[in-house]
């Protein structure tokens, strides 16, 4: 199956581009230059994984994330930064991204994290269904 | 005269030190949109050596996106190298337009990023200044960014500059939410030792929403 994404970048030349070969090795891919526009994307979508720039216009990338994982917290976002600093890093893991790559980025390597993202998405959203499943159990007292 | 060298040696690095790595970043993101062009390119190169037919368009959108890039490296390198050059002579001949166009060329990142465009108004003669080339842009920077606070909804500070009398002036217009925002700290210590530096005055009006920055033509240095 293949995975779903959302590319996030104010620079449509690089968006267009990166969009163009990810579909070329499979992937579904949305893309836009709006933060605003991203955030209304995931609310109304289910994303494998959304590739986030850091340095966006009008909205912090660390707010768009936080933002992001408010509405979807089983949503996996790997960040873009311009200088991936050890201290950019661990914001970023505690804001809640999955991972955060240094641009130019190598497709090879931000291919393999979007599977990951992919896997450890499912494993969140069986994990949800399954605590849903059972407090309806424990509901009804079977 | 006595100058605030500690305010004015501490304002001046920091201010080289923020311009260079907001260079740095729109570096980054010309070479981010290369990569992925060039990879592009290669990965359709791929595509024809397995046998596929391939539309020559598919061929021409990236190599133009990249010579567009490549073009903006160029822009930026030559305003990065400006900028580095202003601080070779403690007093130069400048084109006061020049300056502005630089320094806002400089602070565009900064205004994209908060959601402000800056409006350059081009003056009607040239203006020429003798002044210090490299505290003149650093107080530039400083009114704009306290400016690009002000914008308000239209999101937008202009720019002009003008000769009036025997001085030099720079005006910052447009600035809607001046009257509400807190104008009492600014200027601020930083300000005022490059003010002093240069010899010019800044008056902020609330009312018309407009700041001025006049400097004499012939600073004394």
């Amino acid at each position: 199956m293949s995975e779903k994404v959302l590319l996030v970048d104010d620079e449509e030349d690089f968006l267009d581009a990166m969009a163009t070969r990810m579909k070329d090795r499979g992937m579904e891919v949305s893309t836009t230059t709006s933060a605003a526009d991203a955030l209304k994307k995931v609310e109304e979508g289910a994303y494998d994984a959304v590739v986030l720039d850091l340095m966006m216009p009008e909205m912090d990338g660390l707010e768009v994330l936080k933002a992001m994982k408010e509405k979807r917290p089983e949503l996996q976002i790997i960040l873009l930064t311009g200088h991936a600093t050890v201290q950019k890093g661990v914001e970023a893991i505690k804001f809640g991204a999955m991972d955060f790559i240094e641009k130019p980025a190598d497709l090879k390597t931000l291919t393999e994290k979007i599977h990951q993202a992919s896997s450890q998405r499912m494993v969140l959203v069986e994990k949800k269904i399954q605590d849903k499943i059972k407090r309806m159990i424990q509901e009804k007292g079977w | 005269m006595s100058w605030n060298w500690e305010v004015i040696g501490e304002t001046g690095l920091q201010f080289f030190g923020k311009m260079s790595a907001s260079i740095s970043h729109e570096i980054k993101n010309v070479l981010a949109i290369i990569n992925e062009n060039a990879g592009l390119l290669e990965d359709l190169t791929v595509m024809v050596e397995k046998g596929m037919p391939l539309d020559p368009q598919r061929l021409k959108t990236p190599a133009s996106r990249i010579m567009k890039q490549i073009r903006r490296g160029d822009d930026i390198m030559k305003g990065m190298n400006r900028f580095a050059h202003s601080v070779d002579d403690p007093l130069r001949q400048i084109d006061l337009d020049d300056t502005l166009a630089l320094t806002c060329a400089l602070s565009n990142r900064f205004a994209s990023m908060r959601g402000v465009r800056l409006e350059l108004v081009p003056p009607s003669t040239p203006v020429p200044v003798v002044t210090n080339p490299f505290f003149l842009q650093n107080l530039l920077w400083l009114c704009l960014d306290f400016a690009m606070g002000c914008a308000g909804a239209g999101k937008t500070v202009s720019l002009k500059t003008e000769r009036t009398g025997g001085k030099a002036a720079i005006t910052l217009s447009k600035l809607q939410d001046m009257a509400s925002v807190e104008t009492a700290s600014f200027p601020g210590d930083r300000e005022r030792a490059l003010l002093q530096a240069l010899n010019a005055d800044l008056v902020i009006d609330k009312n018309t929403g407009e700041m001025a920055l006049t400097l004499p033509v012939h600073s004394q240095g």
